[in-house]
């Protein structure tokens, strides 16, 4: 296996994916995406130089709208959702001490 | 004949000319789910009620002349990923357990005007991520051809519904054979468009750019009809595409004669099951018998769709799923101690292994330093393996191959080993990076009675040809 | 301090885009509505939903891009850049990295030495406001309110070339000043439609590279920025001084303590992992899109300037400051259209009204009388209806609520008494009660005819024409 991933990996990917594994689940995750990146490393054998990277396959472009209000208040619905509202408002953890 | 073995399109006309009402038609289904769902687990969730109170009001606007089209009065079944306001919609992950959306997807909006009675949302691969519909958190469907099998996925509920009888047809969603596959295991005919065919507006995105809606149904005539209603341009989709071509009923026709069907040989090589391809084989056969020219060619880069897809998918995922934190909708953890906390005891528990697994290696390979080596070099994959298909519909009309390497699995046996399963998806993935339409039609079955599927590719904005050679297959297997 | 150190900055400018909807949705983006009232499943991060770009923020962004001569880009795409945080509801923001809509753009700022010097402009980018945190004492928690949230911005990064807080506040007046006369936003600092975040660093003079930056958020007025600049140099110059480093961060400045402190946190990696966003197509910006967006472009300063010196006869110095305030050249030109006199209309801004916004501490963008009842105002006092202290506390009523002055004038019986005979009365009874300065001003003291003038004011309740009343006064002693 080429790709070793270690445990400082997993940890920082669980940061930026906002993920928190078991031991378990951690050993299983450095063996998956290690797996995974061997194999995802076989695209490094095609050549694609001057390839432009494709990121929509058909060449739509300018799609736009007016700037028309279309919108009314659904404030109630939208928070029928909420795990926690106050005055109206989505309830998180604070944000800053 | 028994309403659940109806098509749509004999369903509607039998209501049309009074045989049969949409409420008896809705009750007909409703009492087979009753009857059958204990042992396929097709649905996630049903509305019994809600669907009686629109058969009802359907069934008024049939008789006052005001609703005339093919699919008015007939039960559908939703993938669990497609909103629908006022009904749980759960993408059959615990972290939308309790998710009611506010709004209803544009594809849904479409078959509603045209008068379908929404029977409830369909089991699926959490998130759509998974070939057999084990992955769901509300157990997994199975097959009604065989219960210890899959019904593939990601749409297996949608699949296994329709086989099953318990709708008169179905709409999943396809990223990478979601739909094509579990038609092929559960025997009934699937189709996805070409991107931008039918709208995404209300889809809870896998990829975003793989994604595309479409029907599962029980013959080819019904696919055309329910796409003809699915697909619209809609202004809240930036990448739906405006199509003056969408009369697919139109292409119900008997006629392949001079049609170019290249089979590619890497569709054909190690890994395929042989009655699988034996199958295929008779059904290119039996359409070659009917005038098309059937060659074998090679399709280059047919090892390269795996990896640059799972890149591609895993990391539009990552991103998609970054909105279930846990503050609007959905799952919340009970105990956390601040808000990062919060957001990973919410998303590790609300969120399966497939998934977390996708979302770990998708946020790796947009992460600093990878993101040449990983995602853009995918992107570049990806353009390369649209050329190839260019190349290859230059010389023919469509493609054709099977849909799987095998027919359907038994429960419990894919899941162990995810990159033997990312395998399966060989011959269907390439179809999403390049954004064309696929369908997969029934072409017999194995030894042990198990449906093999056929699928069939065309160009893109070509879904006419395929119906054409699909309706034209379907003939010749009726007449056996 | 025995060493020399220059100060080097750069600014991240965020503002806010005057447009009537949000950049991805058609939510209103009106100020002050109720919380979550300006909402829609975009805005909040819906499952399933999907942006479509407003036309008009990509046409200001444009605009913005042409007026400080960047280059626009032809081919441009939007991003998603990948962060969590309850103000970002899908917690992923929609900006552009990879292909901004402008870059290599500048502007000329004057110095403090009199010179000119160009500040360049990085690139310019379009991207999605977060919506606003509330802290909520009682429950200890965050509520969060996404009427902001989708609001369209432009952030435009300056190169590093700013060397001084009067450099910086040059840069942002001007930019200020491009943008108010493009119609694209308001810029108002304290509310938040123009945003600044310094990136600082400070160097040995002479010395080539550049020190290692720290970037300063929360700067909510010109004050706050200058004050902000010159702590973050103190504390640079301090570390590397005592021969620590400076850590290259984001801090957030605290303008009641006059200190700023580190925004990090273990669980914030500030790795964006930014990609096309696939769920937008790419733009591409024809030459008729820029023709029809050049033909659009107004008259800017410098050239209002020029045409005000040619065509109006007001001093240089009333042109300056009339033209420095978008709303107040727009008050001039539209008064002036109505038929008022340039010089008088110029005096009604430069006198009044400037003296009443220092006084209540209004914004131009904020002043609410109208150009049509300015100009009632000055005919009043044209045709002499009313005399000029009235004309000003009528003026002080119109600045609070633009009230029409003719009305007002009519209604409050303010008009100048002009009957020549009640007026005569008056001054006789004025000249017969004040004996002692009647003898003065007949015995050559000019001087007593002011207290007789006032007197006949009071008299009349400031209803008369002081010159009348003075004339009259003369012709009678």
């Amino acid at each position: 296996m080429a790709n070793i991933i270690s445990d400082e990996t997993i940890e920082y990917v669980g940061i930026l994916a906002k993920l928190e594994l078991s031991d378990g689940e951690r050993e299983q995750a450095k063996s998956d995406m290690g797996r995974m990146l061997d194999y995802i490393d076989k695209l490094g054998e095609l050549d694609t130089t001057d390839v432009e990277p494709m990121s929509h396959v058909f060449p739509v472009q300018n799609v736009f709208r007016e700037d028309v209000v279309t919108n009314g208040d659904d404030r109630e619905q939208l928070l029928s959702n909420a795990p926690q509202e106050k005055n109206g408002m989505f309830m998180a953890p604070k944000t800053f001490e | 004949m028994k309403i659940t073995d109806m098509t749509a399109v004999q369903l509607s006309a039998a209501i049309k000319v009074g045989k049969a009402t949409a409420v008896e038609a809705a009750e007909a289904v409703l009492s087979q789910i009753e009857r059958e769902d204990k042992k396929y687990n097709c649905y996630v969730t049903v509305d019994r009620e809600g669907a009686l109170a629109q058969a009802k009001s359907v069934q008024e606007q049939i008789e006052a002349g005001t609703l005339t089209g093919p699919l008015a009065g007939v039960p559908v079944a939703l993938k669990d990923n497609l909103c629908t306001e006022g009904l749980l919609t759960t993408c059959s992950s615990k972290i939308l357990h309790n998710f009611v959306p506010t709004y209803t997807a544009a594809a849904v909006k479409n078959l509603k005007k045209a008068g379908a009675v929404i029977l409830g949302k369909t089991n699926m691969d959490e998130f759509a991520m998974g070939s057999t519909t084990e992955t769901s958190a509300y157990g997994p469907t199975k097959n009604p051809r065989n219960p210890e099998h899959v019904p593939g996925g990601s749409s297996g509920g949608s699949a296994a519904a329709v086989a099953a009888g318990e709708c008169i047809y179905a709409i999943g969603s396809d990223t990478g054979g979601s739909i094509r596959q579990p038609a092929s295991y559960c025997g009934v005919v699937g189709m996805k468009p070409t991107y931008g065919t039918v709208s995404r507006y209300g889809l809870i995105a896998y990829g975003s750019s793989l994604d595309q809606i479409g029907p599962l149904t029980k013959d080819v005539s019904d696919c055309a009809t329910v796409l003809e209603v699915l697909a619209s341009h809609d202004e809240k989709d930036s990448t739906s595409v405006a199509r003056d071509d969408t009369d697919f009923t139109s292409a119900l026709t008997e006629d392949v004669a001079g049609l170019r069907i290249g089979i590619p040989n890497d569709y054909l090589g190690e890994g395929l099951d042989g009655e699988v391809k034996t199958a295929v084989l008779q059904a290119a056969e039996a359409l070659e018998k009917k005038g098309a020219i059937v060659e074998r060619f090679d399709l280059s880069l047919v090892d390269y769709a795996i990896p640059a897809y799972y890149t591609i998918a895993a990391a539009e995922a990552s991103s998609n799923l970054e909105r279930f934190d846990g503050i609007k909708y959905g799952y919340r953890a009970k105990e956390y101690e601040g808000l990062h906390n919060m957001y990973k005891k919410s998303r590790s528990e609300g969120f399966g292994e497939e998934v977390k697994r996708r979302i770990m290696l998708g946020s790796f390979v947009l992460s600093s330093g990878y993101y040449d080596a990983y995602y853009l070099k995918a992107l570049k994959v990806k353009a390369l393996i649209k050329k190839a298909f260019d190349e290859a519909f230059a010389k023919y009309d469509i493609i054709l191959g099977p849909v799987a390497p095998t027919t359907a699995p038994k429960l419990g046996e894919s899941l162990t080993d995810p990159i033997q399963m990312y395998l399966g998806d060989i011959y269907t993935i390439a179809v999403n990076l390049a954004g064309l339409p696929g369908i997969s039609v029934p072409c017999g079955q194995d030894g042990k009675g198990l449906p093999i599927g056929l699928q069939m590719i065309g160009d893109c904005f070509q879904e006419k040809k395929l119906i054409r050679a699909a309706y034209t297959y379907e003939l010749c297997e009726k007449k056996f | 301090m025995s060493k020399q150190y220059e100060t080097v900055i750069g600014l991240e400018v965020h503002v806010e885009l005057a447009t009537r909807t949000k950049i991805f949705c058609g939510c209103s983006t009106a100020f002050g509505a109720e919380p979550n009232t300006q909402t829609c499943p975009v805005c909040t991060g819906m499952p399933g939903s999907l942006p479509v770009l407003n036309k008009q923020v990509l046409e200001y962004a444009i605009a913005v891009g042409l007026a400080t001569n960047c280059d626009i880009t032809r081919y441009a795409k939007f991003d998603r850049k990948n962060y969590f945080y309850p103000d970002n509801p899908q917690n992923y923001q929609i900006s552009q990295l990879y292909l901004p809509i402008c870059r290599n753009g500048g502007v000329e700022i004057e110095t403090a030495q009199g010179g000119v010097k160009t500040v360049g402009i990085h690139e310019i980018h379009m991207e999605e406001d977060a919506g606003k945190l509330i802290h909520d004492e009682w429950e200890d928690c965050s509520l969060v309110d996404y009427n902001r949230s989708g609001v369209p911005l432009i952030e435009i990064v300056s190169e590093p070339d700013m060397r001084s807080a009067e450099e910086v506040i040059a840069y942002l007046e001007k930019l200020r000043l491009v943008i108010q006369y493009l119609g694209a936003s308001d810029c108002k600092l304290q509310e938040g439609s123009m945003r600044a975040d310094v990136n600082l660093s400070v160097r040995e003079v002479g010395a080539k590279e550049f020190g290692t930056r720290t970037e300063m958020k929360n700067l909510n007025s010109f004050k706050a920025i200058t004050r902000a600049i010159e702590g973050e140099r103190e504390r640079q110059i301090d570390l590397i001084e005592s021969g620590e480093s400076v850590v290259q961060e984001t801090r957030r400045w605290d303008d009641g303590k006059g200190e700023s402190y580190a925004m990090r946190s273990k669980e914030d990696a500030q790795d964006y992992r930014y990609f096309p966003d696939p769920d937008l197509t790419p733009i591409s910006v024809s030459e008729e899109m820029l023709a029809g967006i050049l033909a659009k472009q107004p008259e800017f300063r410098t050239e209002k300037m020029k045409r005000y010196k040619e065509e109006f006869d007001i001093p240089d110095y009333d042109i300056d400051i009339i033209t420095g305030e978008k709303p107040l050249a727009d008050l001039f030109e539209a008064t002036v259209a109505l038929g008022g006199q340039p010089k008088k209309v110029s005096n009604w801004l430069m006198g009044e009204t400037l003296r009443l916004m220092k006084e209540r501490e209004t914004d131009a963008s904020d002043l609410c009388f109208s150009p049509e009842n300015l100009a009632k105002l000055i005919g009043l006092t044209e045709r002499k209806e009313i005399n000029s202290s009235v004309a000003k506390e009528v003026f002080e009523v119109m600045f609070e609520q633009d009230i029409d002055p003719e009305t007002y004038v009519e209604e409050k019986g303010l008009k100048t008494v002009n009957d020549e005979g009640a007026l005569k009365k008056i001054v006789e009874e004025v000249i017969a009660a004040n004996p002692q300065s009647v003898e003065d001003y007949r015995n050559g003291k000019e001087k007593a005819i002011g207290f007789l003038v006032g007197q006949t004011m009071k008299a009349m309740k400031g209803k008369a024409d002081p010159g009348t009343v003075n004339q009259m006064l003369k012709e009678l002693l």
